[in-house]
């Protein structure tokens, strides 16, 4: 079993805007290529280019369909990847020490010199955020980018997690949500951002912010037009009372 | 366990260099940032790629398809060398040869061609973006058949755009998207202009800004709408018509921006026995005529000081008369034909949603006006202290063009922004530059042909009547294969490439030697009727030779299309390559700045894999013109003008100093748009992070088609030669003048066959008609709707030789309505047999309810021939992915009278893709596969089993 730490300095996460979000998988492959030649052991694809592709991904979007009684049906996209909970179950559960979280920052890692790929942290995890590597055999998870939030030899603007940067909706946010000043815990007090699952009591440090409520087709107008309505002239005789204001 | 050691560097090395380029992993032109790293065998590999924050397209951003290049540039699918044809058309049975031996025989075959009969190549590109070069060459070449893909892509869009207001979506304008206040967004793919409007979504998000989506299917950009108005496809224009019944009934409209700015005013002759019946009333300089308010009478639109009217009849002399336009509009929109209540049934949307989204707009443009305190001068000389706007945009693509209506509703659209004064004002719709640039500003296509000779001009064009098609002296037989810019399609501004490999094999005008393309997956999704496109290019005539005598294919990577060319000419990867995204072609300016770009060679193609000997496509075209002896490509002494594309772009002259690139012209590279060419342009775009960017002058950011700042500006940048002159053109003349013709009242005229159509078809002023095929085939046996989009993270059928991308999007099950699974006893998971006039396919369903419940619909160019791009024969998209292609004929069903009617838009061509009506059963077979099937594609090489990307650089 692995101790977590007493308290973090920091709570580094991410907050995604599921009002925004379009499910374009920018933030999945563009996570993918930064990390499959950085932290660890790269994210194998298993049989590539053949009948039953399959690889290990940090990150993954959901799709779901609401159908509401008292509205029409809408599309949700959810990205998630891990959420560096405060209480991480994957930590505590770790035989070898090997799953960690940062007390500098919160970052949950997987060191993987340690990790004997036993799977159980995967097992724990209430969101399925962790991922087997098929061919190296060790457990796959977000590091936040670890290696570039810190990185000098990226430009400062770039050390934040590659979801965020590449995101083209600007629908993920970077910071520190222990911070209540911070840009992100403003948007999550603004929006009602919500923790995924809370009844698990992980404490999750990534946030999510709900879509905004819709406009249903029969809705009614909130307001009136400034244009009276057609007179007795109609249309045409409207036109000349019109064209005498020009 | 405690450990307090932890073995982490938060500061490893990234890359050993970073080259700007281009993106080409689909059509949006983002800048890329491609990290470099040395490889296992000591050459640079691509060790990550990003978006360039200084780019004016995507500003640092990048999609998923751009963040998988990786996978793209060493995809087990690329070809090596190039390849002649051993075995029977279809199979992929190739053997590799050197690049002296394909030359010459590409030069051989072309030439002769070129000697005998130019007209028998058939030279058409797909998704390229060279088409200013490759326009250029083929004019060279003398052949009358060329295009790009335009005709089977989104030409509705652009031809209703320029004809109508001289702009239209996309690379032509955007919204205003920090000043709009509504925006309403029509028949957009998940995918299209991918980064720029997510980028914008967000900006109108973060400033509460209502958006509007209008698609059959609720994903995507509509899944975060804020308001969904789920269509039933092809009945688009007539909401759109409705909301301007609603306006009008309103008078929420900007008379004043409608007589400044448009046609409104022009007087339109009503004499139904005349041979010039409406058509607009001239003076005798030609000048159109309108209502002077004070007066009465007729005098020329151009009269310093007139104050139009918009409504009333002036008598022209001899007992005719004529009415403005306005009137003539106000009498057609205000109709009750138009009311929602009327067409409620036919759209899908309730008449409430239609009456609320027309105040909505109206609320937008007339309360919440926006204001930028800046000067200005428009072209009659008149100052303005202020730029004042209608903050409402919209954006359409294919949803509404790949409609035989599309063209129609497209100006309809364009027609609810001007009634709304939107166009090109602070909040509202934007031109990007070049643009505006309407039909005065455009060419004439060009047709004829005579051997060993150019074209008279550029083939592609905006024709102003009946008197400028392309056609034999009988005036009725095409001049095209495509027959683009005939009676079939008069004003098919982007060709039709979709019936060139039909009409080549019905011999329809006529038979051709050579078919030259690129890039273009014509035997696979690129074409409708997929199963019968091979088999046209599989069939013999009677001599045992095939129908299409010579093929010619230049593709990067062993596609279905590879299969059936005689001679392949393996083209590079986007990241070996030059390019220019030119403003010659299709720009990537946005509406605050002129800019272009261009892609360079950041890695060698033969440091990429062993034995690889490609070479880009457009430096072969210049090599082949060289060899046979076109103008312009070769120097005296008969030795190559340009070694390469390279030495093109810099040095290629398209008129007194205007080149394919803007930027740095001039010896000293001084000097934007206009200027010699400069010897070291390539190096400082590649400085630059391989774009150029001159902003557009503070007074001419707005009311662009009417702005003298941006008129002397686009002159002085070479993008124009004078002022272009442009109304926008709500009442369409040349539409008119068509139906004239078909009344028998002008000459040419069409064939009997055709005069319905056209004078049903053309009207002048926006219109809805029914989509052809759901006309042609019963509701009964074909009730339902059935289209395709491609998604977010796919682009065409590049994306499945992706390791990383087919992850995500591996097949394609058709998503089918609740109410359709309910009643046909479908669930989620069955197969089931989709059938429509033309055949039936066999594909796994999903249910889904957030969808148009009369539409199902597919992801498209997911499903793949068995074996094609280097996959496993048994691969996902082989088996359970599945093209609709297969359902849509490229011709309409026969109406009896023996005729090929192209299943196109009867004005411009357009591939009525979207037109497709189907039914849906369970299968008998529920075990897959997808069907149809063929037989296995060769594959070019053998494809590795895992890939483990990086792990040369980990630890």
């Amino acid at each position: 079993m692995t101790s977590l730490p007493q308290s973090t300095n920091k709570k580094l996460g991410l907050v995604i805007d599921l009002d925004t979000c379009v499910g374009c998988h920018a933030c999945v492959v563009n996570c993918k290529e930064w990390n499959t030649s950085g932290y660890g052991a790269p994210l194998s694809d298993l049989d590539a280019y053949g009948a039953e592709p399959s690889g290990s991904w940090l990150n993954r979007i959901h799709t779901f369909e609401i159908t509401p009684d008292d509205a029409p049906a809408s599309i949700v996209h959810f990205p998630k990847s891990c959420l560096h909970c405060d209480d991480a179950p994957c930590v505590t559960v770790c035989p070898t020490g090997a799953s960690y979280k940062r007390s500098e920052d919160g970052i949950v890692l997987v060191e993987e010199d340690r990790c004997i790929g036993c799977g159980l942290c995967a097992w724990s995890c209430p969101y399925g955020a962790r991922e087997m590597d098929p061919v190296e055999n060790v457990m796959k998870k977000c590091t936040l980018c670890v290696d570039r939030i810190y990185n000098e030899n990226l430009p400062e603007v770039d050390r934040v997690p590659a979801c965020v940067r590449t995101c083209p909706a600007e629908a993920r946010h970077f910071g520190d949500l222990g911070d209540p000043d911070s840009d992100v815990s403003k948007l999550v007090a603004e929006r009602g951002g919500y923790d995924l699952m809370p009844e698990q009591g992980t404490s999750p440090v990534n946030k999510y912010l709900p879509p905004r409520p819709k406009t249903h087709g029969t809705a009614d107008i909130v307001f009136t037009p400034k244009e009276p309505p057609l007179n007795a002239k109609g249309f045409l005789g409207w036109l000349d009372a019109a064209l005498e204001r020009l | 366990m405690k450990v307090e050691e932890r073995n982490l560097d938060t500061s490893p090395h990234v890359s050993d260099e970073v080259r700007q380029t281009t993106c080409y992993m689909c059509a949006c032109r983002c800048g890329i940032n491609v990290h470099l790293r040395t490889g296992e065998d000591g050459q640079p590999k691509v060790r990550y790629i990003e978006g360039n924050r200084d780019h004016p397209i995507n500003k640092g951003v990048l999609c998923a398809k751009g963040s998988a290049g990786i996978m793209q540039h060493y995809s087990p699918a690329r070809l090596m060398k190039p390849m002649l044809r051993t075995g029977e058309r279809g199979k992929g049975e190739f053997k590799e040869i050197e690049w002296d031996e394909a030359l010459s025989i590409a030069s051989e075959w072309l030439g002769e061609v070129r000697k005998r009969d130019p007209r028998k190549l058939a030279f058409f590109t797909g998704r390229d973006q060279s088409q200013s070069f490759t326009g250029w060459w083929a004019q060279a070449f003398g052949t009358p058949n060329f295009a790009a893909h335009g005709g089977f892509c989104s030409v509705n869009m652009a031809a209703g755009g320029i004809y109508t207001f001289g702009g239209a979506f996309w690379e032509f304008g955007q919204p205003d998207w920090d000043k709009t206040e509504l925006f309403m967004i029509f028949g957009v793919a998940e995918d299209h202009d991918s980064n720029p409007i997510k980028l914008g979504l967000s900006k109108l998000k973060s400033r509460g800004v209502k958006v509007i989506g209008v698609n059959p299917v609720r994903t995507g950009y509509n899944a975060i709408a804020d308001e969904w108005v789920g269509i039933t496809p092809g009945t688009d224009g007539l909401f759109v018509l409705s909301l301007v019944h609603e306006l009008l009934k309103a008078g929420s409209i900007d008379l004043d921006y409608l007589i400044r700015y448009t046609n409104a005013p022009w007087l339109v002759i009503d004499d139904p026995k005349a041979d010039d019946h409406g058509l607009f009333a001239r003076d005798r300089k030609g000048d159109p005529l309108v209502i002077d308010r004070k007066s009465g009478k007729a005098v020329s639109s151009n009269k310093k000081g007139v104050k139009p009217h918009l409504k009333g009849e002036v008598k022209l002399g001899k007992g005719r008369t004529a009415r403005p336009v306005f009137e003539l509009l106000a009498q057609k929109y205000l109709s009750e034909e138009y009311a929602p209540e009327t067409i409620t049934a036919q759209t899908g949307v309730p008449a409430g949603q239609i009456q609320r989204i027309a105040r909505e707009l109206a609320e937008a443009a007339f309360e919440r006006e926006v204001i930028v305190e800046q000067p200005w001068v428009d072209m009659k000389g008149e100052k303005h202290d202020r730029m004042i706007g209608r903050p409402v945009t919209f954006h359409a693509m294919r949803g509404i063009s790949a409609h035989s209506n599309g063209f129609q509703t497209c100006r309809s659209i364009h027609l609810l922004q001007i009634l709304l004064g939107s166009i090109d004002c602070p909040g509202g719709y934007r031109f990007k530059p070049p643009y505006p640039r309407p039909v005065t500003g455009q060419p004439n296509p060009h047709g004829g042909s005579r051997t060993n000779e150019p074209l008279a001009g550029p083939h592609l064009g905006f024709l102003r009547g009946p008197e400028s098609l392309l056609l034999e002296d009988d005036e009725l037989t095409p001049q095209r294969i495509d027959k683009a810019f005939s009676w079939d399609a008069p004003m098919s501004s982007h060709g039709l490439m979709h019936m060139v490999i039909s009409n080549a094999h019905a011999k329809d005008p006529y038979g051709i030697d050579v078919m030259f393309m690129y890039m273009a997956n014509m035997s696979w999704n690129s074409s409708m009727n997929s199963k019968g496109v091979m088999q046209m290019l599989e069939d013999k005539d009677e001599n045992g030779e095939y129908i299409i005598p010579k093929i010619i294919y230049s593709d990067a990577y062993n596609s279905e299309m590879v299969a059936y060319a005689d001679l392949v000419l393996p083209d590079t990867t986007y990241l070996e390559r030059h390019d220019c995204i030119s403003l010659l072609d299709r720009p990537i300016s946005e509406p605050n700045m002129l800019a272009d770009s261009i892609r360079w060679p950041v890695v060698d193609s033969a440091t990429q894999a062993e034995g690889r000997d490609v070479r880009g496509f457009q430096s072969v075209l210049l090599d082949l013109g060289s060899r046979i002896g076109l103008p312009g490509m070769s120097n005296e002494d008969g030795s190559p003008k340009f070694k390469d594309y390279a030495d093109y772009m810099v040095n290629h002259i398209r008129k007194p100093g205007v080149g394919p690139l803007a930027g740095w012209r001039g010896k000293n590279g001084d000097k934007a748009g206009r200027g010699e060419s400069n010897p070291d342009q390539i190096k400082r775009y590649i400085e630059n992070g391989g774009f150029f960017e001159a902003k557009v002058p503070d007074e001419a950011l707005y009311f662009k088609h009417a702005n003298m700042a941006w008129q002397n500006w686009a002159i002085d940048m070479g993008l124009q030669d004078a002022p272009y002159e442009n109304t926008f053109q709500l009442y369409l003349e040349p539409l008119r003048k068509f139906q004239l013709s078909a009344e028998g009242k002008a000459e040419p005229q069409p064939p009997e066959t055709h005069r319905d159509r056209i004078k049903k078809c053309f009207d002048p002023l926006p219109s809805w008609y029914a989509p052809f095929e759901g006309s042609l085939i019963s509701d009964d046996e074909y009730p339902h709707h059935a289209l395709t989009q491609r998604p977010a993270a796919m682009y065409h059928s590049w994306g499945s030789q992706n390791a990383w991308l087919r992850q995500i999007h591996g097949t394609n099950p058709m998503y089918v309505p609740g109410q359709i699974c309910d009643s046909e006893g479908l669930q989620d998971g069955d197969w089931a047999i989709v059938k429509s006039h033309h055949g039936e396919i066999t594909v796994p369903i999903k249910r889904m309810e957030a969808v148009n419940p009369n539409t199902m619909w597919t992801w498209n160019a997911i499903g793949k021939r068995s074996g094609a791009w280097n996959l496993d024969p048994d691969a996902p998209e082989a088996k359970k992915g599945f093209l609709l292609n297969h359902l849509i004929h490229e011709l309409l069903p026969p109406k009896g009278d023996g005729m090929r009617w192209s299943n196109s838009d009867p004005i411009t061509g357009q591939a009525a893709w979207f037109d497709l009506r189907v039914n849906i059963k369970k299968a008998p077979n529920q075990d897959g596969p997808s069907t149809p099937q063929f037989p296995e594609q060769k594959k070019s090489r053998k494809s590795p089993i895992n890939v483990e990307y990086g792990k040369e650089w980990t630890k």
